[in-house]
């Protein structure tokens, strides 16, 4: 016969359970406050469709999944920004291999390229933010280290001279090799861009980039609507959301419709050459075939499709 | 008549040997679970106060994910600050616990067997500290999936950060076999079968090596960041990690000996000692090596360490940064010579925490941010962190130090068979383990 079983020792069983008790009211005001900390996260989680979550890469979307995702783009710039907004897909012409180059002999540092550039791609306002920055460099030395990007007085300057930098769209970039995500890859005419609905925003490529040429959304862009430009393409100059990384396309929705870049439009004095280098009757080849140009940290070996040249 | 004959039951087929790990392996997750919820008031005090800082942090992450990166100090100039320099530091926290497996299996030192474990929790904390690092920094955490291969699009092996990701969780998942094969066997009352841990851990000291390397690669193989890009950097990450990672386990050695009944030898710290004494000259003369090639030359390309150390242009917020840290590490070292310094632990605690701080500062705000300053357009624009990073990071080292005690508080009773799966009461253990 079975001994009944041993009397739970009285003073264990109630100190347990009071333990126990407590424990749990523990654990619910944890969890409670777990849950209240990260409440921001309710606030921001409606910015994000279901389906751009899911979205794919560029390079996996067919034309009619693109042209879905077009669409729900537009919808969201009416419903954010109270814009109407047309937003294409441009693809690459072929035998087009893009290139620029720029006059330093007349580059008067009035800024209008960034200026053009800034309402162009529907840049954040208050940050005033552009692709461009133009260096007053002063005569007799390329060292950037003896450059100021915040100059403010009339120019241009008697013993300076200056030098407009953006990005490269370089034929080796080092911002390609190194996104884990290859949320940036060179297009077929030479153009490097960002699949701003793909990246996931670590920065490494504005870490390998030798140029400072690529910016990071760090809050989401505000623009008035009546400044928005409403010609936009994907992989470009729409409005870009919240935490992704961006950079000049050589405004690619132009350019690949024949049009010029607006920095070079805006451009008072010409200094300017951008077109087809495959064209030997391009502007640029004449320049690369002419003039003595030269490109920046060319020893970092990046190759870039940017070139600079004095006139005398 | 033939005789009835009684039906003569037929035998279930035996059940495999294996099977009762499905309700014994779920018996030790549910009871190491409770187990690491009890405990007296320092315990309680402990975990509230990480708790709170947690929390604290996860809140100010939860905003930052609302608002943008904008909340912290971050720029397009200096994109990477004080999350990515703790994730820097802490892999080599990680790759350090190695320096405790190479003596107890390679050299057979047994006293430093019994206390592995704490080594290889370490690395489990650290990893996991590491992995929260990166995941702040990240601008679309909800992105995360991108990075999944064959999910998203993943760029290997071009990308460093593609290595980066597999030798991080590669290593979580490997020190998580092992500690985890280790305390349930014990836990079982069983005693651990070579084959299924032993390759591993010998896999786990060369994945130590290659998952501090490659975050080195990740910073020297930029070409537009002379600051970084150079040779040295993976020797001088290894080399750091080899000092931080035992000056962190010889503190938390000493704290288990006081708070546990878990037996901690001298020979142990002992050795980590012997460790360190080394590790952290070879550090320093590096670090002399990195200043002699940087500033013998001079040129454009020192512009960093001219900032670094000594200001640039009246620039120089990060200068009381780094000779803090030359004078710490140099501290250290000189303390960790003493010839019988494991018997003045005082001593020996207060180099362990010098080194310790002194490298976080020059693996972490002395090596990521003068990378961005000047830019790679030499312009200045400085960094400190704000108070939203630093929210963030002391909530995921409170995190951490949270996944370290909770590992702790299962791990050493098991080892010191005073939690098994006989001598545990089942959940919840209001009534004592009817004995019959």
């Amino acid at each position: 016969m079975a001994n009944p079983p041993p009397a739970p020792c009285p003073s264990a069983s109630t100190g347990v359970g009071r333990r126990t008790a407590i424990k749990a009211v523990g654990a619910t005001l944890g969890a409670a406050a777990f849950a209240k900390a990260l409440a921001p996260l309710t606030e921001w989680a409606p910015n994000i469709s279901v389906s751009e979550f899911l979205q794919k890469h560029y390079k996996q979307l067919g034309r009619e999944e693109l042209a879905t995702i077009l669409s729900r783009l537009e919808a969201e710039t009416r419903e954010r920004y109270g814009a109407e907004v047309h937003i294409d897909d441009v693809p690459p012409q072929d035998d087009v291999q893009f290139a620029y180059a720029l006059n330093l002999s007349i580059c008067i540092g009035c800024r209008k390229c960034a200026e053009a550039c800034h309402k162009e791609n529907n840049h954040d306002r208050p940050s005033q933010q552009s692709y461009i920055r133009v260096f007053e460099m002063q005569k007799g030395s390329l060292d950037l280290e003896k450059g100021n990007a915040h100059y403010d007085h009339p120019v241009p300057q008697k013993d300076k001279f200056y030098m407009p930098v953006q990005c490269h769209q370089c034929d080796r970039p080092p911002c390609v090799s190194v996104c884990p995500v290859e949320a940036t890859w060179k297009e077929k005419d030479g153009i490097v861009v960002v699949d701003y609905n793909w990246c996931i925003g670590c920065r490494y490529c504005e870490a390998a980039c030798p140029y400072h040429a690529r910016r990071f959304n760090w809050t989401t862009p505000t623009i008035p609507k009546d400044e928005i430009n409403p010609v936009q393409a994907y992989l470009s100059n729409r409005i870009r959301p919240q935490g992704v990384m961006e950079k000049c396309t050589f405004c690619l929705h132009r350019t690949r419709n024949g049009r010029l870049p607006a920095c070079l439009e805006a451009c008072p004095t010409g200094a300017r050459v951008f077109g087809n280098l495959l064209d030997p009757e391009s502007e640029i080849r004449w320049v690369l075939e002419n003039k003595r140009v030269f490109v920046l940290k060319e020893d970092v070996g990046t190759r870039p499709r940017f070139y600079y040249f004095f006139d005398e | 008549m033939r005789p009835t004959v009684a039906p003569v039951p037929i035998a279930a087929p035996a059940a495999p040997p294996w099977t009762h790990h499905f309700r014994d392996y779920a018996r030790f997750l549910l009871r190491s679970l409770f187990r690491a919820t009890e405990g007296g008031w320092l315990f309680y005090g402990w975990m509230t106060l990480l708790t709170a800082i947690a929390l604290v942090g996860a809140n100010a992450w939860a905003v930052q994910v609302r608002d943008g990166m904008g909340v912290t100090a971050l720029s397009d100039h200096v994109s990477w600050g004080l999350y990515i320099a703790n994730f820097t530091f802490f892999v080599g926290v990680a790759a350090g616990a190695v320096m405790m497996v190479i003596p107890a299996y390679l050299y057979h030192d047994e006293s430093m067997h019994d206390v592995v474990i704490v080594g290889e929790l370490l690395a489990v904390a650290a990893i996991s500290v590491c992995l929260f690092f990166v995941t702040v920094d990240l601008g679309r955490p909800d992105r995360f999936w991108h990075l999944l291969p064959g999910l998203g699009r993943f760029n290997f092996p071009f990308s460093m950060l593609t290595w980066d990701v597999i030798v991080l969780w590669g290593y979580l998942l490997i020190n998580l076999h092992i500690s985890g094969y280790l305390l349930y066997t014990r836990f079982l009352g069983l005693s651990p079968n070579p084959r299924w841990y032993v390759p591993f851990v010998f896999l786990s000291i060369v994945w130590a090596i290659s998952i501090h390397t490659v975050t080195a690669f990740l910073y020297c193989g930029l070409g537009g960041r002379p600051f970084w890009n150079t040779a040295l950097l993976a020797p001088r990450f290894l080399t750091s990690a080899f000092v931080s990672g035992p000056a962190f386990i010889i503190l938390a050695l000493q704290v288990i000996r006081r708070v546990s009944s878990f037996h901690v030898g001298d020979g142990p710290i002992r050795t980590l000692v012997n460790v360190m004494r080394v590790t952290i000259l070879i550090n320093l003369l590096m670090v002399a090596s990195e200043v002699f090639t940087e500033f013998y030359a001079g040129g454009s390309h020192t512009a960093s360490a001219r900032y670094l150390y000594f200001g640039l242009h009246g620039h120089n917020a990060l200068v009381p940064w780094i000779w803090t840290s030359v004078g710490c590490t140099a501290i250290a070292a000189i303390l960790l010579l003493r010839p019988r310094i494991t018997e003045h632990l005082v001593l020996l605690d207060i180099a362990c925490v010098l080194a310790f701080i002194g490298l976080w500062i020059e693996k972490g705000m002395g090596l990521i941010v003068p990378g961005f300053v000047p830019s790679t357009l030499h312009e200045l624009v400085e960094y400190l962190p704000n108070r939203t990073e630093w929210m963030i990071s002391a909530g995921i080292w409170a995190f951490g130090l949270m996944i370290y005690t909770l590992a702790l508080k299962i791990a050493l009773p098991i080892f010191t068979g005073e939690f098994t799966l006989e001598k545990s009461t089942p959940v919840p253990n209001a009534v004592p383990r009817n004995d019959t």
